[in-house]
């Protein structure tokens, strides 16, 4: 992921129990060498996990054994500048952004048995005159690391003056200027100033390279970060370099694209604007985009994301490291799968049919219409119709609307495809685990029996949440056109909306804040991005006024106090809050489903290929 | 720094009074009056510039702050590539920018990127200059025109036609997006 | 019947006749010369333009007549200027405000005696006309309660803008009219002691024969120093209360309520268009209230100096428009001097503001009824 915060706080995603080191103040630029002092041992240390000395900038500090040099400067809250270097995949060492001073304990001289010790009782560290690249380099007993001496300032200097040389330095069209790490890093650790006098290097700019990828080759710097993510992690060999020394280009083999469903990701972790979204492309410069982090609902994956949005439109979604779901990736297919909130095909106001036409109205008048038409009938003769693709606030809000409506006949639409061996589910609802939990026994289980129902007629009044019926539910038009009430929630205008007899235009999932539960039963919350467009409003809300139009009960105005609510009725969520989900999510419910992904990542961790 | 003690003025009862300092005052106001309604009536008011006859038009310094606008180079080409940095560092956030694309058959195709729309409201702005500061590509520029005016808010919003307008053909300017690069 | 409706009639045309044309046009043209005013203070010239627009119909120049078209331009600009209610006000006060800050000030000049009376012919019978529209007998105590319900509208003002500025305007201001309030009363009862009498049309009807207040000589009398020396405690009340009337209506050195390099626009900072307006005209009749009633009080109201009344005929039409005609000399010279001290003083800070009103103003006022209380002791 190319946008995590340049300082990371090391203690929060500590693999290993030592997280008491002394955290210098933390800061883009290197903080000045301070004077040798021996940290606090670690306490809570796993006995089984051994650990070595290591001096950082002049402190002591434990690392487990075998641990790479740019893990453990991270935990020790060292910023080290890095391009190439990712920690989900492998370290080919080529950029040499991450080198640092570097030295080994000095050896007992001729003669002496003990090696000189400093003050501390280590041995003396006899400094390596060149320095190492810490991404590739695991630590040692008695090794010491400077992070912040003239030395390494120097070479990261020099680094950036040459991967600047034949920058063509267009950061005004750039999309990836504002979270471009050779910006950054030319502003931490650069010159400032170009000494070079010679025309540049041109290559290809503006290459087609994928359905969803624009490569600008004079801005690679080489990383192959993209190359290896496409044949480590996407198992799609497509790219690669060509050509020698200042000519080298990134490029695709011959006759292939970069097309495969992941291959945004490429992008994400692009440090320099080679590779860019042709979907993001000259959108939005990054920098007033506003993130809010959520899930993605493709898919019953629910990919923890980021959207990008401003002043209420939704540019672009990115992953969202969490490595219980998706580590740092999600399928261009999911992400992508936003376009719709901005779209004018939106329904903005409650609607009610008169004859053959829809007029608009306004909510109060379209919930006592709601109430007045189901109001004459019996509980038998209503079905509802919820969506896997609705938060778990308002399945049960739904809930507390068929209780009211004393209907036993609820379900959701259940929607599957393939699942990919990467990341995709089969499940294609983000929330059927939540449906299954809150709304209904076995979700999709008596669809059948309703639609029979509607078609003999014995249920007069169907209420459909945000589901098209004519599509995955497979209702027909004249069996919907026998309905005496049909009540239509849903976000888009569509061909079921023409027949329903109330249209609700409701809130898509980056318009309001809520709870899923994904394949593998793990609870995460959707965070607000945005407005709903004209007078679309909450589903909960639109759910609440219903039930209290037709019981004239009331007491809940935030969604916090539905999932409170919800908290004390379903043991499951006993004691949870929807502040207590956190960004990261809880695991909820037990599953037996296995990440493709996440599987095969932890076992390139285990055997020491990646840092994880 | 040495500190220097100063004794506050003993006031006299005159003085604590106010009332002579304020008819000190008024008898100052009025002299004023009585001199400009004389210089007026002889039709030689001394400092006032009758505006719409009499104008600073030929004075105005160089640097001058009025309307911004944006301007083409010699060669043509507009200079915006739409990089939506005076979008962002505009104060009153006057300025609207749709980035845009442009073809690949264009004569600039290089560039890759130019407004397809750029919106300032001339209600908003404040004249402040951040724009042209911020500019990479010396794109937009604070004219000389001053007379901003319209009769609907519509009319005061500067498209980007109006904009090129207002800002004609700069020359000598660093031509950025040359071969070379 | 027929005196009921020569009286309606004469009354309606007289209402008519103050309030909407010559206080208003008189609010209208105080604006004017406010800014002509200031700007030949400030060595400037000053609105000087607007008159016939010919050259819309095609002549070759505009005639501008000084400038006096203004106040027509001025209204114009103000009723189609975008009337502008923000959202996050009260609405129904923030529409109250702006008139409950006018009426008041139209209100209290119905009490007003703006010239002696006229005798006409009607219906075949000689009638006499009071210049004045109200003859009450509490004229100054009905100016005051009306006055002071002024403060109402700016403080709804304030309130209903929602809004910081306008909050602490009005604040500020209800402090201030409610302290001055004071300070107004006490400085009028040594004229009150005086004169005997809360009519206002026989304070200016005695003063018409007797010599101003501020003035006590008249021809007819001749010398009488009992009343020069009743003069000390009148000149003290005349500048105590003028002080007062300044921070009544919020003029400088007392605008705090509005100041703008601390309050953007005081209490109409939320305010646009004919709403604002009001305000405006608010303010500036109060102004004007305020110094009709001083010239009535002080300066004789519509009488000519040092009872040259007396020497004139009584209630014809003439000598009647040649009092009104006074009254107004007197007011509108009264308001230049307003004008002329508003660009002239700079502004008191609050606490100072307060300081004044409460430890001066106050004491002083106390002390001037005693000592008058005095003097017309010893006389007697």
């Amino acid at each position: 992921m190319a946008r995590r915060p340049l300082v990371k706080n090391f203690t929060k995603g500590a693999c290993c129990g030592h997280p008491s080191f002394h955290i210098e103040p933390l800061g883009i630029f290197p903080d000045p060498m301070s004077e040798p002092t021996v940290a606090p041992a670690a306490t809570d240390a796993k006995p089984s996990v051994e650990m070595v000395n290591v001096q950082v900038d002049g402190v002591w500090m434990k690392f487990p054994k075998g641990m790479r040099m740019i893990k453990a400067l991270e935990e020790a809250a060292k910023v080290i500048p890095h391009y190439c270097y990712h920690p989900k995949l492998s370290s080919p060492g080529n950029c040499r952004m991450c080198l640092v001073e570097m030295g080994m304990p000095s050896r007992p001289a001729p003669g002496q048995s003990e090696p000189e010790k400093d003050e501390h009782g280590f041995a003396k560290i006899q400094w390596i005159p060149r320095p190492a690249i810490s991404c590739a380099n695991t630590i040692s007993e008695g090794m010491g690391i400077r992070t912040a001496s003239t030395m390494v300032e120097e070479v990261r200097k020099g680094v950036m003056e040459f991967l600047l040389i034949n920058h063509p330095l267009d950061c005004p069209i750039c999309d990836q200027a504002g979270e471009c790490r050779l910006q950054e890093f030319s502003v931490g650790f650069g010159r400032g100033q170009s000494r070079f006098q010679d025309e540049k290097v041109h290559k290809p700019k503006n290459q087609d390279i994928g359905a969803r990828i624009v490569l600008d080759d004079e801005r690679c710097i080489m990383c192959s970060r993209c190359v290896r993510f496409s044949s480590e992690i996407a198992d799609e060999d497509v790219l690669g370099f060509t050509e020698r020394g200042s000519q080298t280009v990134l490029t695709t083999h011959p006759g292939q694209r970069l097309d495969h469903n992941y291959s945004l990701n490429t992008v994400d972790i692009c440090p320099v604007g080679a590779l860019t979204s042709k979907d993001f492309r000259f959108q939005m410069r990054v920098w007033f985009l506003k993130e809010t982090p959520s899930v993605c609902t493709g898919c019953a994956r629910g990919c923890n994301t980021e959207i990008g949005s401003r002043e209420g439109v939704i540019y672009r979604q990115t992953p969202r490291q969490n490595d219980d779901v998706n580590s740092t990736w999600m399928c261009d297919q999911g992400r992508l799968d936003f376009h719709w909130v901005n779209s004018d095909r939106r329904l903005i106001d409650p609607m009610l049919k008169d004859g053959a036409h829809h007029r608009t109205t306004t909510w109060p008048q379209a919930v006592s219409a709601v109430a007045d038409k189901l109001r004459g009938l019996r509980g038998d003769q209503i079905a509802i119709i919820g969506s896997g693709r609705m938060t778990n606030e308002e399945l049960f809000m739904l809930k507390k609307l068929a209780a009211a409506l004393k209907t036993e006949s609820l379900d959701i639409v259940p929607r599957t495809g393939a699942a990919d061996n990467y990341l995709v589910s089969a499940d294609r609802n983000p929330n059927t685990a939540g449906a299954g939990l809150i709304f209904c026994d076995r979700p999709g289980s008596t669809l059948a029996t309703i639609r029979q129902k509607v078609a003999s007629g014995e249920i007069k009044a169907v209420i459909a949440w945000r589901e098209n019926l004519l599509e995955q539910a497979g209702f027909t038009v004249e069996e919907l056109s026998q309905l005496e009430v049909l009540v239509a929630a849903h976000v888009m205008a569509n061909a079921m909306a023409e027949l329903a007899h109330v249209v609700l235009p409701t809130a898509a999932w980056s318009e309001k804040r809520g709870s899923m539960i994904n394949a593998t039963g793990r609870l995460q919350r959707l965070n607000k991005a945005s407005e709903p467009p004209g007078n679309a409003r909450d589903d909960w809300e639109v759910l609440r006024d219903l039930t209290q139009a037709l019981t004239g009960t009331n007491g809940l105005y935030l969604v916090e106090d539905v999932f409170k609510s919800m908290a004390t009725e379903i043991p499951e969520l006993g004691g949870l809050s929807l502040g207590k989900i956190g960004e990261a999510g809880l695991p909820l419910l037990p599953s037996s489903e296995v990440i493709p992904l996440l599987h095969r990542e932890a076992d390139r961790k285990t055997r020491g290929i990646i840092v994880g | 720094m040495a500190t220097k003690l100063l004794k506050r003025p003993k006031l006299t009862f005159g003085e604590k009074i106010y009332l002579p300092a304020i008819a000190k005052g008024l008898i100052i106001t009025l002299g004023h009056a009585v001199r400009t309604f004389l210089q007026i009536n002889a039709k030689k008011p001394k400092f006032t510039m009758e505006y719409p006859e009499e104008k600073w038009d030929a004075q105005l310094p160089d640097y001058y702050r009025g309307a911004p606008a944006l301007v083409t180079d010699e060669h043509g080409r507009e200079r915006c590539v739409s990089c939506q940095l005076c979008e962002f560092i505009c104060p009153p956030r006057a300025i609207t920018i749709t980035p845009g694309e442009l073809p690949k058959d264009d004569a600039f195709a290089k560039v890759e990127k130019a407004p397809r729309e750029f919106k300032i409201d001339m209600i908003r702005c404040i004249y402040c200059g951040m724009c042209e500061e911020v500019c990479p590509e010396q794109a937009i520029f604070l004219r000389k025109d001053y007379a901003i005016t319209g009769t609907s808010r519509a009319e005061m919003v500067h498209d980007k036609t109006r904009l090129y307008e207002i800002g004609g053909i700069r020359t000598g300017l660093v031509n950025k997006w040359n071969d070379l690069k | 019947m027929d005196w009921l409706s020569f009286t309606l009639i004469t009354t309606l045309i007289k209402i008519v006749g103050l309030c909407f044309v010559a206080i208003l046009g008189l609010v209208s043209y105080t604006v004017y010369a406010e800014r002509r005013v200031s700007a030949i203070i400030q060595d400037r010239v000053g609105p000087n333009r607007v008159g016939l627009p010919l050259t819309l119909l095609g002549f070759k120049k505009d005639v501008s007549f000084l400038g006096l078209f203004q106040p027509l331009a001025d209204g114009i600009k103000f009723i189609l200027k975008e009337d502008f209610t923000p959202a996050h006000v009260k609405k129904f006060y923030f529409w109250l405000a702006p008139a409950l800050c006018l009426v008041p000030a139209l209100l209290t000049c119905a009490v007003l005696p703006f010239g002696s009376s006229i005798t006409i012919p009607w219906n075949g019978s000689e009638r006499t006309i009071p210049l004045v529209i109200a003859n009450l007998n509490v004229g100054p105590l009905f100016v005051f309660a009306i006055a002071s319900l002024g403060v109402y509208g700016i403080v709804l003002a304030g309130w209903s803008s929602n809004s910081k500025y306008p909050f602490f305007g009005s604040v500020r201001s209800t402090s201030q009219m409610i302290s001055y309030e004071i300070s107004l009363g006490l400085s009028l009862v040594p004229v009150l002691l005086v004169m005997g009498e809360l009519n206002l049309v026989t304070i200016s009807q005695q003063q018409s024969e007797h010599g101003w207040n501020l003035l006590p000589y008249s021809l007819r009398d001749g010398f009488d120093l009992n009343r020069w020396l009743l003069l000390i405690p009148l000149g003290l009340a005349f500048v105590t209360f003028v002080i007062a009337m300044f921070a009544e209506t919020n003029r400088l050195p007392f605008d705090l309520p509005e100041c703008e390099t601390e309050l953007v626009g005081g209490y109409h900072t939320e305010y646009s268009s004919m709403k604002f307006a009001l305000f405006f005209m608010g303010e500036y009749a109060a102004m004007i209230v305020g110094s009709g009633i001083t010239v009535t009080l002080f300066l004789g109201g519509w009488s000519l100096p040092l009872g040259l009344d007396n020497y004139l005929p009584k209630g014809t039409v003439w000598v009647g428009l040649l009092h009104t005609a006074v009254f107004f000399s007197k007011l509108i010279a009264f308001l230049i001097f307003f004008i002329w001290v508003r660009w002239t003083l700079p502004r008191f800070r609050y606490d100072q503001l307060m300081r004044l009103g409460w430890i001066w103003m106050f004491e002083i006022c106390l002390a001037n009824v005693l000592l008058t209380a005095g003097i017309l002791w010893y006389i007697s």
